[in-house]
Order: C-alpha cells, then sequence, then structure tokens
C-alpha cells in the first residue's frame, strides 16, 4: 500500500471507528436510541378497545420518568386529536398507532418523526420544553388526501407561571 | 466467434464490442433514453405542482406522477443501463458471449420489456399510485406486483447470461486474474442476486396471493424488511457500474494507467459485503424491530465509508499522476492539467463533486440520532439526488458517451462531446439547486412524498414553498438537459459510420502484472461471507416478525 494511502486510509477509518463510538455512548448513554424501537402489537381492527385509543390525548402518566402520556390515532386522512394542549416543561411519552395503512407521525420544529405502522404502537419519549405551536404532519404516503392530515401541539406555559404574570 | 481474450492481449484495440452483442446492449440503451425522458417529464411536472403555481390536467394525480418517476428512473432506467453496460464491458473484456449466454441476455430483455409495459399499464390507469416501494397495506392491482416481479426475473437471466460469460473465461485461464471489468461486473450482479432473494420473496408469498385476494391479511413489518433488504442494495448495484468506469475507464480517457488493480478488487469485495445486512437503516424510526438490531446494521452501513475512501483515494491518485506526467508542479497544478474540454472525463468528474455533499448527507440519513431529524423529509429526496441522480447518472451519460458510437461505428463529433459538455453543466446547475433546496426545505421539516399543501395556512408551511420555487425552477434546467441528453444519444447513435469507431476505453492498472489475490478471486468464499453477514443481520429482526405475532392488515386503495 502507498504511504499516503495509508494515512488517508487511517485518518479515514479512524474518524469513522470515533464516530459510531459517539453514537453508540450517545445510543446506549444518553438514551438516544432510535423512535419507535421495540415490538408492542395491537390489532389494527380494535384500536379503539384499547383503552388508550378510545379517546386519545393527553394524560397523566403512571410511567416513571413521564409527566403525561400522550396518545394519538392516525387514520386515512386525520389525527386524532386535531389539537392538545402540552404544559411547559413536561416530560411526555407519545404513543401513535393506526387504524389503517402506514404513516409517517411527524411534529415539525422537533425531534419527533416516527413510522406508524398497523399492527404496532409506536412510542417515543420527549420534552416539551419551548412554548409555541407545532404542527403535525404526516410524512409517509398514505393516499390521496395525505397532506390533509394534520394536527397542533400547544405548549402553553404552566399555570403556575400564568398566574404570576 | 466467441473465444476467450487471451490474458495476455487483455488491453488490445481490437478487443471491441462484438457486434451482436452490440444489439443487444443497444436495445438496453434505448429503454435508457426512453425512460429518461419520460420519468424526466414527470419529475418537472412534480416540481412544478409543489411551487403552488401549476394543475395536473386530464385528472392526473401527484402521486400517480410520483409512482411513474420512481418506477421509470430507479428501477427501469438503471436496470436497462446496467444491464446494457456490463453485457458491453463483458464482451469487450472476456469476450464475445456464446449463443445460450446471449440467448439470456435476451429473454433478460424482454421479460424485463413486458413487465415495463404492463406496470406502466396498471400506473397509467391509476391501479397502482402506491409509488416504487409499494408499501402495503396500500394495495395495487396484483398486475402491478406481478410486472415488478417479472423485471426482477429479467435481470436474473440477462445476469445469468453474463455470470456464465465471465465463469467461461475464468475456466479456460485458470490462475490467472479475470479482467478487472468482467470481475467487477460479476461482484455487481453476485450482490444483486443476493439482494433481490428478499424483495422477490416479498412479492410472491406476500403481495401478489394478498392482492389476488388468496390471503387476507399482510404482514407489513415483514414485507417492509424484506424489501429494504433489497432497498439498500439497489442503490449500490446502481452505483457499481459507475464505480466500474472511474476505475477502469477514466484513467484510460486521461491517458493513464489505472492506480491499483487489488485495490479495485478489494473495495468491490467490500461493497458486495456490506450492501446487503444494512437496510434496516432505513427502518430506523419504525415499530416493530429492536434497537439493538437497528443499531447493529447503522454500524455495518458505516462499513461502506472504507472502499468510499479507496475509491476517492485512487481516483485522485490518477489525476495527480497524469497531472505530473503534463507537466504540472506544485501541489494542485495537476488539477488544471484534466482534460476539461473531454465530456467522457466532464460528465464523470461533475457527478464525482457531488458525491462528497452525498457521501455526508449519507452519514448523516444512516445515523440513528440524526435521522431522527431527516426521516421523510425532503432532506432525503435531496440526498438521492445527489447520489443517483448526479454521481450515477452522469457517469452512465459519460460511458453512453463513448459505448453508443462504438457500437454503432460512429465517432463522437466536436459538436457532439460540446453537447455533451452542455449537458453535464446544465445538469449541475439543476440539479445543484433543486437538491440544495430539498436539503433545506428538509432541515426545516418539509415532508416527501408529498403534493402542494398548505397545511392549514401553518406558517412553517409557508416557509417551505419559497424552496418548493427553487426547486421547480431547478427541476425545470434538469428538463432542459435531458432534452439536450436524448437529442445527443440520438445523434450518437446515428452519425456517418466510420472504419475506425470511438474506442470503449479500458486502462490497464499501475500494478497489472502483479500476481493475483488468491481470496479475492474466490467465489465460494465471497458468496459464504455476503450471505453469512447477511443472516447475522437479519436472521433475529425478521424472526421476531414471525413469533410477536403481528397482526396482518387489510389492503386499501385510498387514491
Amino acid at each position: 500500500m502507498h504511504k499516503f494511502e495509508k494515512i488517508w486510509m487511517s485518518i479515514g477509518t479512524g474518524s469513522l471507528i470515533l464516530f459510531l463510538v459517539i453514537l453508540g455512548v450517545s445510543a446506549v448513554h444518553a438514551g438516544h436510541t432510535p423512535a419507535a424501537s421495540g415490538i408492542e402489537t395491537i390489532h389494527p381492527d380494535y384500536v379503539r378497545d384499547d383503552n388508550r385509543f378510545s379517546e386519545p390525548g393527553l394524560y397523566e402518566s403512571s410511567e416513571e420518568g413521564y409527566d403525561y402520556d400522550l396518545y394519538y390515532v392516525a387514520s386515512a386522512f386525520r389525527y386524532e386529536p386535531a389539537e392538545v394542549e402540552v404544559p411547559q416543561g413536561s416530560r411526555v411519552r407519545m404513543q401513535v398507532v393506526t387504524t389503517d395503512v402506514v404513516h409517517g407521525f411527524q411534529v415539525v420544529n422537533t425531534n419527533i418523526n416516527m413510522m406508524v405502522e398497523p399492527g404496532l404502537v409506536s412510542t417515543y419519549g420527549t420534552n416539551f420544553n419551548t412554548v409555541g405551536e407545532y404542527l403535525v404532519i404526516c410524512n409517509e404516503y398514505c393516499g390521496v388526501g395525505h397532506t390533509d392530515m394534520t394536527s397542533v401541539i400547544k405548549v402553553v406555559p404552566e399555570e403556575g407561571d400564568a398566574e404570576d404574570e | 466467434m466467441s473465444r476467450n481474450i487471451h490474458p495476455d492481449n487483455l488491453f488490445s484495440l481490437n478487443n471491441r464490442v462484438d457486434s451482436k452483442d452490440g444489439r443487444l446492449v443497444l436495445a438496453n440503451m434505448i429503454w435508457v433514453i426512453f425512460a429518461l425522458f419520460i420519468g424526466g417529464a414527470a419529475g418537472l411536472l412534480q416540481t412544478l405542482v409543489r411551487s403552488g403555481m401549476f394543475e395536473l390536467p386530464f385528472g392526473i394525480g401527484y402521486y400517480q406522477l410520483l409512482t411513474l418517476h420512481g418506477v421509470i428512473l430507479a428501477l427501469v432506467l438503471t436496470f436497462f443501463f446496467i444491464m446494457g453496460f456490463q453485457i458491453a464491458a463483458l464482451s469487450k473484456t472476456a469476450g464475445a458471449l456464446n449463443r445460450t449466454e446471449r440467448r439470456l441476455g435476451w429473454i433478460g430483455f424482454w421479460l424485463m420489456s413486458a413487465g415495463t409495459l404492463v406496470a406502466a399499464v396498471m400506473i397509467a390507469t391509476n391501479e397502482a399510485s402506491v409509488l416504487y416501494t409499494f408499501y402495503a397495506p396500500l394495495q395495487a392491482h396484483a398486475f402491478y406486483y406481478i410486472a415488478l416481479a417479472v423485471i426482477i426475473v429479467g435481470t436474473w437471466c440477462s445476469v445469468a447470461g453474463q455470470l456464465m460469460r465471465y465463469i467461461r473465461w475464468k475456466r479456460e485461464f485458470r490462475g490467472h486474474k479475470t479482467p478487472l471489468l468482467s470481475y467487477m461486473a460479476s461482484i455487481n450482479n453476485v450482490m444483486w442476486l443476493v439482494c433481490t432473494i428478499g424483495v422477490a420473496a416479498s412479492v410472491i408469498f406476500q403481495y401478489i396471493p394478498w392482492s389476488l385476494g388468496l390471503t387476507d391479511r399482510i404482514n407489513v413489518s415483514l414485507s417492509r424488511t424484506l424489501f429494504w433488504m433489497f432497498g439498500h442494495a439497489l442503490v449500490y448495484f446502481w452505483l457499481l457500474p459507475a464505480y466500474m468506469a472511474w476505475y477502469a475507464v477514466l484513467p484510460k480517457v486521461l491517458g493513464t494507467e489505472g492506480f491499483s488493480d487489488s485495490l479495485a478488487r478489494l473495495s468491490f469485495v467490500l461493497f458486495l459485503f456490506f450492501s446487503i445486512p444494512v437496510g434496516i437503516h432505513h427502518q430506523l424510526t419504525e415499530p416493530g424491530i429492536d434497537a439493538f438490531w437497528k443499531g447493529l446494521q447503522v454500524v455495518l452501513t458505516f462499513a461502506v465509508i472504507v472502499p468510499s475512501l479507496m475509491t476517492a483515494f485512487s481516483l485522485f491518485a490518477v489525476f495527480e499522476t497524469h497531472g505530473r506526467q503534463m507537466g504540472a508542479t506544485g501541489l494542485l497544478d495537476w488539477f488544471k492539467k484534466l482534460p476539461w474540454k473531454d465530456a467522457r472525463f466532464v460528465l464523470p468528474f461533475l457527478g464525482m463533486l457531488f458525491f462528497i455533499p452525498g457521501g455526508i448527507g449519507g452519514i448523516i440519513n444512516a445515523s440513528g440520532q440524526m435521522n431522527q431529524l431527516v426521516h421523510n423529509t425532503i432532506w432525503v429526496v435531496g440526498h438521492f439526488h445527489i447520489t443517483v441522480g448526479a454521481p450515477v447518472i452522469l457517469t452512465y451519460f459519460g460511458i453512453m458517451m463513448f459505448l453508443l458510437p462504438h457500437i454503432t461505428g460512429t465517432r463522437i463529433t466536436k459538436q457532439l462531446n460540446n453537447m455533451g459538455l452542455y449537458l453535464g453543466y446544465t445538469w449541475t446547475f439543476g440539479m445543484g439547486l433543486m437538491s440544495a433546496a430539498m436539503h433545506f426545505a428538509g432541515l426545516r421539516g418539509a415532508p416527501r412524498r408529498s403534493t402542494y399543501s398548505e397545511y392549514g395556512g401553518a406558517g412553517i408551511a409557508d416557509e417551505w414553498i419559497t424552496y418548493q420555487i427553487l426547486q421547480a425552477v431547478g427541476g425545470t434546467f434538469l428538463f432542459v438537459a435531458i432534452i439536450i441528453a436524448v437529442l445527443l444519444f440520438i445523434q450518437l447513435m446515428t452519425g456517418p459510420k466510420t472504419n475506425v469507431p470511438e474506442e470503449f476505453p479500458v486502462a490497464p492498472m499501475m500494478d497489472q502484472n502483479a500476481p493475483v489475490t488468491k481470496w479475492l478471486e474466490n467465489w465460494r468464499l465471497l458468496i459464504i461471507i455476503t450471505v453469512f453477514l447477511v443472516l447475522i443481520a437479519y436472521t433475529v429482526p425478521i424472526t421476531q416478525m414471525f413469533t410477536e405475532n403481528i397482526p396482518g392488515a387489510h389492503g386499501y386503495k385510498l387514491w
């Protein structure tokens, strides 16, 4: 192997390994594993029979490490709830299911972005720290009304703060 | 007639693509030109729709057009080009195909043609607006899936003929290095045979029975995983023929030798190993797969950085060697000595420049955390337009510059060479603009695979539309480039015949006479390692899709 090639390949491979280590530490130590990982099944025909998805929306969480659970049902071509308020600073476990085809659950300007497939529950944990209105869209082609699928997540100041003002 | 080319005679200028093989190559190339025009027109219309200033006439649907664009460019154009070019490369470097091999090539060609026509009818009649990825449980007409399966079977026939041709050379000259281009084509073909098993199984055992109504439900996770086992290898299947030209053809265009024969073979072997067990990086944000297996496939995905860096090194080593032979001094003077007026060089070179941001974008997409932000946004569309849509296709154009006249017995005239340069620069400008706008819009959250929408007047969606107008401007330049390309290719095929037709340039390597690296020619070993890696990466995730009792889904026609 040519000397320059050795130098080039060493730097390249070295930075690749460093990069993979950073990814690994971030995934294992900081919990940045890919969204929706794992397998929790749900029958697409009986989504509504599940307590969580009969009236989807924001509920207090019984899970450790979370303040709220936010449930969404995706179907052609709408999201339920169509609008939801989330208190600022809350730690939220999001769970999304579909009653029909594959949808792509994306909250614009956040890291919330995951596929929703019939038969499975997609879960992602996140913190809503910044007040504002966040547009929810579908980013996986689901049919002619694909771009009509929207919802809004309103992150509102905590009630305590509002009284102070 | 169909004798093997002797190892001592590999670089003789008398080695030409056999005239009967040439007809087969040309038949494939005519599909390429046709597909380029139709697919390009669909692409232009899509960018116009997304600009918000244009509506499709005659009740054509946006997603119908998108399906057409994907199928005709990602599958039809590339498959016909790859089959045509690889047959030409084998005929040129190993020797003419024999009757059986060529017949398999023709059977493949006709199966692919028939499949394409049936798929086109299904798309045209709006029975198959499910995109080229055909994600279940959107359900197209059964003929659409059958047609796609027939196209794949067609490639298998053609590939079988090509592999037979390669094996015939290898048998006669046991112990010799097989001709580099024929070796590379065979690597690509073996990779193709292994990776298409997944998608073929999915289409035959899942999609076809389900769309015919023989089965009621489909396992969605399984269908997607089998698709992507093929889907990412597909991008290397597109890319490796371009690399064949970069390694073995471009040095000859420059009038020098290639960098290293064994390095070139090693990099192709690494692509064979790491093209298939990586498909889950397309499914990072999906339910149904454990984080560990996603992580493992991310690591395997990044392994292709090694052969990519090897390729980059040897290309620029060749460029610099050439420049210094031309009398270049100093650090970067050699850059000026490159043949900037030769379209056969400029077209692929422009593509290589796109590959720098393209490769960086690929690293971003494959790393789990960053993918979270860009997954299914139009960033991804920008990414594959500066990979397959620039380095790959511009190199294909560069190959067609010499291959078409080589076969038809004509030459590249000065005027046609200039047209090639205009094609390259127009394409680069249009693609640069369109893909940059796509990347930036994607970072701001604009989704892919979506028609024009104001999303209920949301402020952020308004921001996306500005970028979409830029995409339409870029798309328009690209369509102009396509018109230039079509006119150029037709003229390259129909020019006046000469006694000394255009050369099919193939360069010897600097280490051409070095002894053969045995394990690189040990196909049994290479195939075992390839399959072994696929089994490691996929056995558990796929088994879980059966054992976890994921409920199946009914079919839907929502367009």
